[in-house]
C-alpha cells in the first residue's frame, strides 16, 4: 500500500513540477498577502500578539488557495475514475496527503522566513516550542484542507465553497496554534504549554482517524 | 391532540410565569424568586437562553446520530431526518445568539465580547451555515446526503472542542469558565424551588417543542421528495394505451 501511495505521491509531484500551478499561485498569493498586511500597517509598529495572529491568517488563506488542487484536478481531468479502479481509497487519500503535506511545509517555511525577515516583532525567544507548534500545525493543517478538498470536489461552486467549509473546521486548530505561537515569542517553557499541545496533538490524531474512515464514502461513487 | 394542548399550556405557563413572577430579597411563597447576586433581574431570561442553547446541541447530536445512520444504510430518509435536525438546530442556535447577546448587554455590558462562549456558538453557527451552503451546492440527492454526512460527522468530532473544552480552560465571563468566582451552575445552588420548577418545565416544554417541529420538519421533506418523484416518473397505469 505504501508503495502505491508513494508512486501516487511522485505522480502528482512530476506533474506538479511540470506545470507549476500550485508552487507559482501559492507563492504569488504569500508575497501579495504579505504586501498587503506591510501595506495596511505603514510605518507603525504592530504588537507581538497581532503578529502571531496575522502569521496564522496568511498560513490559513494561503493554504485555502492552492490545497483544493489535490482532489479538484483529478475531477477536472476526469481521471478520478481511473484512480477508482487502479488503488483502494485509503491509497489514495495517503498520497494526496503526503503531497498536501510538503506543500504545506514548504509554503509555511516561506511565510515564516519573510515573516521572520520583514516584521520586527517576530522574535521567537523559545524555539523547540516554535518548532514542534509549526510542525503540528502543518500536519493538522494538511489533513483537514485534504479531506475538505476532497469534499469539494465532488460538490459545485469548488473555489468559495472550500474556505467556508474549512474555516469553522481549522478554529480550534488555529486559535490554540496562535496562543502557541504567542507562548514561544514570550519565552514560556514547555511545562506551561502542555495543555496547549495537547490539544494540538489530539487534534492531529483525530482528524487523521477521521478522514480514513470517512474518506471511502467521500471517494466511491 | 392531547398532548399538543398540554405543550400549549405548560409553555404558556413557562412564558408567564418566566417574565411575570417577581425577584425578592427573601422568598417567601413559591412564585417569587430569590434574588441572586450578579444575575439580579436579568435572571429571567435564563428560561429562554439555557434552553435554547440546550437544543442546539441536542440538534446537533442527532443530526450527527441520523447522518451516521445514512452512512450506514444508505436511506434517504436518514438523510431527511438529519437534515430537518439542523435546520431546527439553526434556527436554536440563532436564538441562543440572540438572547445571549441580550443578556451579555445587560450582565457584561456589552452585546459582544468574544467571550469564549460567545466564540464557540459563531463556531457552531458557522459549521451549520457551512452545512447548508454545502448541500444548496449539490445537485444529486445520493451525492448531496453522503457529502453532508460526511461533513456533519467531521464537524461534530471539532464541536467538542467548543462547547466543553474551550470555555472552560479560558478566562471569560460565563458562567463555568476557568477562574470563574461564582463557579458553575447555578441552577444547583443559587436557585430556589420555584425557580428551579420554573426552569426544568421551560427546558421539558422546550425539548417537545423541538421533537414534534423535527416530525413534522422531516415528515414534509420525505412526503415533498416523494411527490417530486412521482411528478418526474409517472405511475405505469394509462401509459400504454
Amino acid at each position: 500500500m505504501l508503495a502505491k501511495s508513494y508512486s501516487l505521491f511522485k505522480k502528482d509531484f512530476s506533474s506538479e513540477l511540470r506545470t507549476r500551478y500550485a508552487i507559482n499561485s501559492l507563492a504569488m498569493f504569500i508575497i501579495v498577502a504579505i504586501s498587503v498586511i506591510l501595506f495596511s500597517i505603514g510605518n507603525e509598529t504592530i504588537t507581538e500578539s497581532l503578529t502571531g495572529g496575522l502569521f496564522w491568517v496568511v498560513i490559513f488563506f494561503t493554504a485555502m488557495s492552492g490545497l483544493a488542487r489535490a482532489f479538484v484536478s483529478e475531477e477536472e481531468r476526469g481521471t478520478s475514475l481511473t484512480l477508482q479502479l487502479i488503488a483502494s481509497p485509503s491509497t489514495v487519500f495517503t498520497g494526496k496527503l503526503l503531497f498536501n503535506v510538503i506543500l504545506v511545509f514548504c509554503m509555511n517555511l516561506v511565510i515564516a522566513i519573510l515573516y521572520s525577515a520583514l516584521f520586527e516583532r517576530f522574535v521567537v525567544q523559545n524555539f523547540t516550542l516554535f518548532l514542534l507548534t509549526f510542525v503540528l500545525g502543518n500536519i493538522g493543517l494538511a489533513v483537514s484542507s485534504t479531506i475538505i478538498a476532497a469534499i469539494i470536489a465532488k460538490a459545485g461552486a469548488k473555489g468559495t465553497l472550500y474556505p467556508v467549509l474549512s474555516f469553522p473546521i481549522l478554529l480550534p486548530l488555529i486559535l490554540t496554534c496562535v496562543q502557541l505561537t504567542l507562548f514561544s515569542f514570550d519565552g514560556t517553557s514547555f511545562e506551561e504549554a502542555q495543555f496547549e499541545l495537547a490539544i494540538v496533538v489530539g487534534y492531529d490524531v483525530i482528524m487523521l482517524t477521521a478522514s480514513y474512515m470517512l474518506f471511502d464514502f467521500i471517494w466511491k461513487d | 391532540m392531547i398532548w399538543k394542548i398540554f405543550l400549549f399550556l405548560l409553555l404558556t405557563f413557562v412564558s408567564i410565569a418566566g417574565i411575570a413572577f417577581p425577584i425578592v430579597e427573601k422568598p417567601g411563597a413559591w412564585y417569587e424568586f430569590p434574588f441572586i447576586p450578579g444575575l439580579e433581574e436579568n435572571a429571567k431570561i435564563i428560561f429562554f437562553h439555557v434552553p435554547t442553547a440546550w437544543l442546539t446541541v441536542i440538534a446537533f447530536l442527532m443530526s450527527t446520530i441520523y447522518s451516521f445512520k445514512y452512512l450506514k444504510n444508505k436511506n434517504l430518509d436518514d438523510d431527511a431526518k438529519a437534515y430537518s435536525a439542523a435546520q431546527l438546530g439553526m434556527v436554536f442556535c440563532i436564538l441562543a445568539t440572540v438572547t445571549g447577546a441580550v443578556w451579555a448587554k445587560f450582565a457584561w455590558g456589552q452585546f459582544w465580547s468574544w467571550d469564549p462562549r460567545q466564540t464557540s456558538i459563531f463556531a457552531i453557527l458557522l459549521i451549520y451555515g457551512a452545512l447548508f451552503a454545502l448541500r444548496s451546492s449539490i445537485e444529486s440527492e445520493d451525492k448531496r446526503a453522503t457529502l453532508s454526512a460526511v461533513y456533519s460527522s467531521i464537524a461534530f468530532i471539532t464541536v467538542p472542542f467548543f462547547i466543553f473544552i474551550m470555555p472552560r480552560i479560558m478566562k471569560g465571563l460565563h458562567p463555568g469558565s476557568a477562574e470563574d468566582s461564582n463557579a458553575g451552575p447555578i441552577v444547583d445552588f443559587q436557585m430556589n424551588s420555584g425557580m428551579q420548577l420554573i426552569f426544568f418545565l421551560s427546558l421539558i416544554g422546550f425539548t417537545i417543542l423541538y421533537f414534534w417541529m423535527w416530525q413534522v420538519g422531516y415528515k414534509s421533506i420525505i412526503f415533498r421528495d416523494k411527490l417530486n418523484k412521482q411528478l418526474i416518473i409517472p405511475t405505469g397505469s394509462g401509459q400504454g394505451e
